[in-house]
């Protein structure tokens, strides 16, 4: 049987069942990084930092090196990393729970710092992994365990946008918000992952790839349902495109 | 001829590659697998194009499309 065109799995990936929910974007997700990893040829030259939640288990996934830090702390992680071994592809992979919340300050100072590191962020608006509680990012309304009646204004403010806020720091190089809902937007994520690791690889600076994203479980959907969830409900509140594109 | 190669034992039944398929030949078996889970079967495959876009959608990176020299 000849082997000439469609689709493989990439080399960067063990061949191992995710621990993910069926219809859980993050599978998506793992897969692009690990795709774009292996076309850029950076499969030795790779670290990846894990984050705590649903994306936990990056490492057992990805097929080159990887860290596991504490909760928040993947893009201080990173930059320790990055500046021992400048040469080497550094990314985080975090959630929303992960780097919107507990890890704000480090998210917001490696920006600020303009540290040569690659955040990709996966947003789907809550807590996935304990269970689906309200996150920064959960949208206004939506209802979580922790919001049975719906996220309101006076009790817990209004969604946090990490891509507007991060474009508007000098040290940010790449920040774009993809979404993988269908076919055409999964190709568009794959690019905007692959630009942000060329601006690494060129040293240009912070990058961020922010990938909204479903999670059907917590959502109380089933994962067609889900799509649409994401394409009607959350694009008007985080709308998708380039934020900051540095040339040099 | 293209033939797309299922690992259905770890099909976890979402059926994104269902609603994306153009040529409408996939569908949920009535079958379950060891997980529990309804997996994604292709009905014909002589319809199959090659577009991969099932295994560009599938979350869980069991499906590969391959080409095969005819017989």
């Amino acid at each position: 049987m000849a082997k000439i065109k469609g689709y493989q799995r990439p080399q960067t990936l063990h061949d191992k069942p995710w621990h993910f929910c069926p219809g859980c974007h993050h599978g998506i997700v793992h897969r692009l990084c690990a795709e774009v990893v292996e076309e850029m040829g950076l499969q030795s030259q790779t670290i990846g930092v894990g984050s705590v939640g649903c994306g936990v288990f990056s490492y057992n996934y990805f097929n080159f090196d990887g860290i596991g830090p504490s909760h928040g702390r993947a893009p201080a992680v990173a930059t320790g990393v990055k500046r021992v071994l400048p040469d080497k592809l550094v990314f985080t992979y975090q959630g929303d729970g992960d780097l919107a919340a507990i890890g704000t300050t480090e998210m917001v100072h490696s920006a600020v710092r303009g540290e040569n590191i690659t955040i990709i962020f996966v947003n789907n608006t809550l807590y996935g992994m304990t269970g689906g509680q309200m996150a920064p990012t959960t949208l206004m309304g939506q209802q979580t365990t922790t919001t049975p009646r719906g996220r309101t204004r006076e009790q817990a403010g209004y969604p946090m946008k990490v891509c507007e806020m991060l474009a508007t720091m000098d040290g940010s190089a790449y920040i774009a918000r993809t979404a993988v809902f269908n076919p055409a937007q999964v190709l568009k994520t794959k690019k905007a992952i692959r630009k942000a690791f060329e601006t690494q690889m060129a040293g240009l600076g912070f990058s961020l790839v922010e990938v909204l994203s479903a999670c059907p479980t917590n959502w109380g959907m089933n994962p067609l349902e889900a799509l649409d969830h994401v394409k009607d409900n959350m694009l008007p509140v985080y709308p998708l495109g380039e934020f900051k594109l540095k040339k040099e | 001829m293209t033939r797309v190669i299922f690992n259905e034992e770890r099909c976890k039944g979402c059926g994104l590659c269902i609603q994306f398929c153009p040529k409408s030949i996939m569908y949920l078996s009535e079958q379950r697998n060891r997980l529990g889970y309804n997996y994604a079967i292709i009905d014909d495959m002589a319809g199959c194009t090659g577009c991969a876009i099932c295994a560009l959608m599938c979350p869980e990176v069991i499906i590969e499309v391959v080409e095969e020299a005819a017989v």
